[in-house]
């Protein structure tokens, strides 16, 4: 093998600790007993086109049409998104929103298809040997196949096979911690399919060239160490066993427990070289590569006291949840209860019609005596047993108590954003309060809220904008008329007095100062500044510094747009950082105008009696036609960028980007256009 | 309430309210019999008693607060505060005393503040702070003598009860100061032996007190065991007892020495049930080191230099006060930053 290469001198790594976490009762033995099943075809088949974290899929299929098992029926939209693929031969009966499995209980569009029972695939492209492919090609065979992160998060497993751009990747974890009670479909996945867990992470490992390359799983499987132990001989892939407590398989708890590094806050894993994948996604990858199959299936853990016959089974995503469960003997209870994911972090399902997704790890079908419901919270008494088992170093208590008094800027103080939602404070926390409940509420008005400034942000900024060019077309205006004017008088008095100097231009840069006693005082700071300091004011030099700020600014506005994507938490940083600059390429093209404004005139002084030579100049006219244009395009943006914000919010980001290029542009033009009157004038 | 039933987690662990203030309950009664054992029926009394009305105050204001008494009272905390009233008043007080005591404790020191889990103060500490400032002689005096100083024995029931409730007049010798008074007031003219030579002293610390705060101290051990009160908070407490103790207040000729300090009055009582009161103290892991430590300290300069023989509840008070403030600068370093937000708001400093 080739890949990971690490320090073969740790034959025992030493595992650190992170802070707090709970030792609830594991259930683990309850579905893990036998071998994965594989469920049977149901009749219909419910694809939604988002199962991952990202933009949804858009259908190429059409209602009628028949598709193959492993047919592409969906295709990504943009680099944060996934392929859907027909899990098995049948007709597509409707393409319509239904429900899906999400916490918010909403429906979204899916692809309905009736099952033609015959299982026909469609022609697969076979690959004995990954290494005889290039990297890019893996990861075109990885996104193709459509696999997204099957732990629960479901991120496009291909975008986390590039290395991050300059650093390398040190660590590549796989996580095979599965701490979440109930849960075992890792566990058998495991325990039956270790060389193929092996050989994706091997694939994987081709792509990032990690320095080291880690599977963290907790003690409570010894079958599944036995058998990975066993598939990993003569790789340098290194089981590493750590303690069981929740939350362990926390992706920054693991990172924390496997390398006693800490991912920064609001920062994601990669930034400090570390890649982290779940198992079923390395069997998906391996089987991508492999056998060139998408991802159609999955295997979830059916577990609960209402399921008589509790295991894992391999189920074809877009399988109905009831009919799934109807399958293994699940008997609704009483209230009816159906969970996605373990009984920390899942969520109670709204509509058992929704179906099994990438991500769906678990059901869990619990009677009301193995989880009774919620009972009535007591008052918080700050025992702060809730603070002892926050993984996140947290204080639980008091952010539920500004949670509860809606002190938000308190809470965001408190770090309310580095709460994982693990659940450990109000498994633990005496008085029955829902706090997880409580930071969930807080942290999506907090959302809201930052959306809602965001938006009136973006109103003012381009507001003012469009303030600050009526000004400036005004001023304009009014210098153009003062110049002729004075013009016309300097050539009157070169008539009596020909050495006399004239200083036209500057009478204009200062008439504009007196509509705004803000101005002129910046003007007048200025003018002080330019006449202290000649040197500083070389156009060329200004020339420069706009141009670096310009391409800062749109480094920046390309970082915010990715942020929206991965880490919300940034944006509003990261907008407040746009704005700051976007105040500085305002400043420092305002520098260079004037500096070229002031170099004209010197031009103009010393050369009163001979003008300069014609520059190769475009006429008058194409520059006004080309100011027209550019102002009608950027007025055109502006509307679409307005209506964008309220119908189409993922796509402001790129609109204000466009828009701010082409304001950039009408600026450009305006400025040919005022430079080229002030060449005629002083002529 | 349907809705929240639906979030995560949908696991609960054994822990409740009402099962660690019983803990804390059960904790007590080693001392309890303690004290009934060396000074009589007295505490077992005011304990009982004090229920009675910390039990009726609470469901009257609950009721009167428009809530489902049964459903509050059943955290047990009104009981807490009675008990630990009924343990720290003097056996011998007269039965007003533990009514206007339990009575301010619940009502206003409690209830008036938001009731369980929104008071600023221990309410049993403010309830005993109350009767100690208004009535400081029947505060004092009060304090059964050890029953092994007696020749007779330790007071009857029916004769403690005729004390507590009808005043009847205490037969000489059966009460008096306790150690941490005596001790006071005697070294300012006398020597340690010849103060240690009384009788309230004992054998060994402070006849009686000595075993009592054993007591206390186990059962504080237990509750540690359990988990049921932090570690900081009483292990800060004893260690800002001793520090002055030990670098100011070594020369037993002049000042309480530590074992005394340890041993007698409150102090077991108050490091391991009174300052662990999780509503009024601070509630990060470092602030409870700083409020404990705050406590002992407090503790020691009011017994050592203030006008009162024992200094708990004011201590407890006074640091309740800080407690807030405790709680802003002692914030723990969250997964991923540098380190610790130090302050109300010191912004974005990771
Ligand atoms: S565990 Fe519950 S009662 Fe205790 S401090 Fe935390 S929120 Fe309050
Ligand atoms: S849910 Fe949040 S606050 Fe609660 S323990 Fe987990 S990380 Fe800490």
């Amino acid at each position: 093998m080739t890949a990971p290469v690490s320090n073969p001198n740790h034959p025992k790594r030493a595992v650190h600790a992170f802070h707090g976490g709970i030792h609830p009762p594991e259930h683990k033995v309850d579905s893990n007993q036998t071998p994965i099943a594989t469920s049977p075809l149901p009749p219909r088949l419910i694809m939604p086109l988002q199962q991952h974290l990202g933009k949804a899929a858009k259908p190429i299929v059409a209602v009628g049409d028949h598709v193959l098992k492993g047919q592409r029926i969906a295709e990504a939209d943009g680099a944060i998104s996934a392929h859907v693929h027909a899990p098995t031969s049948g007709t597509i009966t409707a393409i319509e929103d239904r429900a899906i499995p999400h916490p918010s209980g909403l429906s979204d569009r899916c692809i309905e298809i009736r099952t033609d029972g015959e299982d026909r695939w469609i022609e697969l492209e076979a690959n004995e040997h990954y290494e005889t492919l290039s990297v890019e090609e893996i990861r075109d065979k990885v996104r193709g196949a459509g696999i997204a992160g099957m732990g629960g998060a479901g991120f496009p497993t291909e975008i986390k096979m590039h290395p991050p751009q300059q650093d390398k990747v040190n660590t590549l974890i796989i996580n095979a911690a599965e701490c979440e009670p109930y849960i075992t479909a890792d566990d058998r996945l495991m325990r039956e399919r270790a060389d193929e867990l092996v050989k994706g992470i091997e694939i994987m490992a081709y792509a990032l060239q990690p320095g080291e390359c880690l599977i963290g799983i907790e003690d409570n499987k010894p079958e599944a160490i036995e058998a990975l132990k066993r598939a990993v001989g003569g790789t340098r892939i290194e089981v590493v066993v750590v303690p069981t407590k929740y939350p362990s398989g926390g992706e920054k708890q693991l990172i924390k427990l496997l390398t006693d590094k800490e991912v920064p806050s609001g920062r994601i894993p990669a930034d400090i070289g570390i890649v982290c994948q779940n198992v079923g996604t390395a069997v998906a990858v391996f089987r991508a590569v492999r056998f060139g199959e998408p991802l159609i299936s999955r295997i979830t853990t059916l577990t609960g006291d209402q399921i008589s016959r509790k295991g894992n089974v391999e189920v074809l995503l877009g399988t109905p949840i009831q009919w799934l469960l109807n399958q293994y003997g699940y008997q609704a209870g009483n209230p009816e209860r159906i969970i996605v994911g373990g009984p920390m972090m899942g969520y109670a399902l709204n509509d058992p019609d929704a179906p099994v997704v990438k991500t769906t790890n678990c059901l869990l079908a619990p009677s009301a005596e193995e989880l009774p419901l919620a009972e009535p919270a007591q008052a918080c008494i700050r025992c702060g047993l809730c603070a002892e088992a926050c993984p996140a170093e947290l204080l639980p208590q008091q952010l539920y108590w500004f949670a509860r008094s809606q002190e938000h800027e308190k809470a965001e103080h408190h770090n309310l954003f580095d709460c994982i939602e693990c659940g450990a404070c109000s498994y633990v926390c005496p008085s029955a309060i829902p706090l997880v409940h409580y930071y969930r509420h807080a942290k999506s008005e907090i959302k809201q809220h930052r959306q809602e400034q965001e938006k009136s942000d973006r109103a003012r900024i381009r507001f003012e904008a469009r303030q600050e060019r009526l000004e400036r077309e005004k001023q304009e205006k009014e210098a153009k008329r003062k110049a002729r004017a004075e013009a016309a008088a300097k050539a009157q008095a070169a008539k009596q007095a020909p050495a006399a100097p004239a200083k036209p231009v500057e009478t204009a840069a200062s008439a504009p100062a007196q509509n705004d006693p803000k101005q002129a005082a910046i003007e007048a700071a200025l003018a002080r500044k330019q006449s202290s300091n000649q040197e500083a004011e070389d156009p060329e030099a200004l020339k420069t510094a706009l141009d670096k700020a310009i391409a800062k600014l749109d480094k920046m506005l390309d970082a915010l747009e990715q942020a929206k994507q991965d880490n919300p938490d940034q944006v509003e940083k990261l907008t407040r950082a746009v704005e700051k600059n976007q105040v500085r390429v305002n400043q420092a093209r305002q520098n260079y105008e004037r500096a070229l404004a002031s170099s004209n005139t010197q031009a103009a002084n010393t050369t009163a009696k001979a003008p300069p030579e014609p520059k190769e100049l475009p006429s008058r006219e194409q520059l006004v036609t080309n100011l027209e244009k550019a102002r009608a395009k950027l007025e055109k943006m502006s509307d679409a960028l307005e209506q964008a914000q309220s119908e189409q919010p993922e796509q402001v980001e790129k609109l204000i980007r466009s828009v701010e290029k082409n304001r950039i542009r009408v600026e450009a033009a305006e400025r040919a256009l005022a430079e080229a009157d002030k060449q005629e004038d002083v002529r | 309430m349907a809705l929240l039933t639906l979030s995560s987690p949908h696991a609960k662990g054994s822990n409740r309210t009402s099962d660690l203030m019983r803990w804390v309950i059960l904790a007590c009664v080693p001392g309890l019999a303690l004290q009934t054992y060396f000074f009589g029926w007295g505490n077992l009394h005011n304990v009982l008693w004090c229920a009675c009305i910390a039990l009726s105050c609470e469901a009257i204001v609950l009721k009167l607060r428009g809530r489902a008494p049964a459903f509050y009272l059943k955290d047990y905390s009104a009981l807490v505060t009675a008990v630990l009233l009924g343990l720290a008043l003097p056996p011998l007080a007269p039965w007003w005393i533990s009514l206007v005591a339990t009575t301010f404790a619940i009502v206003f020191a409690k209830h008036l503040y938001g009731g369980m889990g929104y008071n600023p103060f221990n309410p049993a500490m403010a309830g005993y702070a109350l009767v100690l400032i208004s009535f400081p002689v029947a505060m004092t005096t009060n304090w059964a003598t050890p029953s092994s100083m007696l020749a007779d024995g330790q007071l009857g029931l029916g004769d403690t009860l005729a004390v507590i409730w009808q005043q009847s007049p205490l037969p000489d010798g059966f009460s008096g100061a306790t150690p941490l008074d005596v001790y006071k007031h005697e070294i300012a003219y006398k020597t340690e032996e010849t103060v240690r030579a009384f009788a309230v002293f004992g054998e060994h610390f402070a006849l009686g007190w000595e075993w009592v705060n054993v007591a206390f101290l186990l059962g504080g051990l237990v509750l540690l065991g359990l988990k049921i009160i932090p570690w900081q908070t009483p292990v800060a407490v004893l260690t800002g007892l001793a520090v002055p103790s030990l670098l100011l207040g070594s020369d037993a000729d002049q000042y309480t020495p530590l074992s005394i300090h340890l041993l007698a009055g409150a102090t077991m009582l108050g490091a391991f049930f009174i300052a662990t009161d999780p509503v009024s103290s601070s509630t990060t892991p470092l602030g409870r080191l700083v409020y404990g430590f705050g406590i002992g300290l407090l503790t020691y300069i009011i017994r050592t230099w203030g006008g009162y023989p024992d200094a708990f509840a004011f201590a407890v008070l006074l640091m309740n006060f800080a407690a807030p403030l405790i709680d802003v600068y002692t914030q723990p370093r969250t997964y991923g930053f540098a380190g610790p937000k130090r302050g109300p708001k010191s912004r974005e400093n990771q």
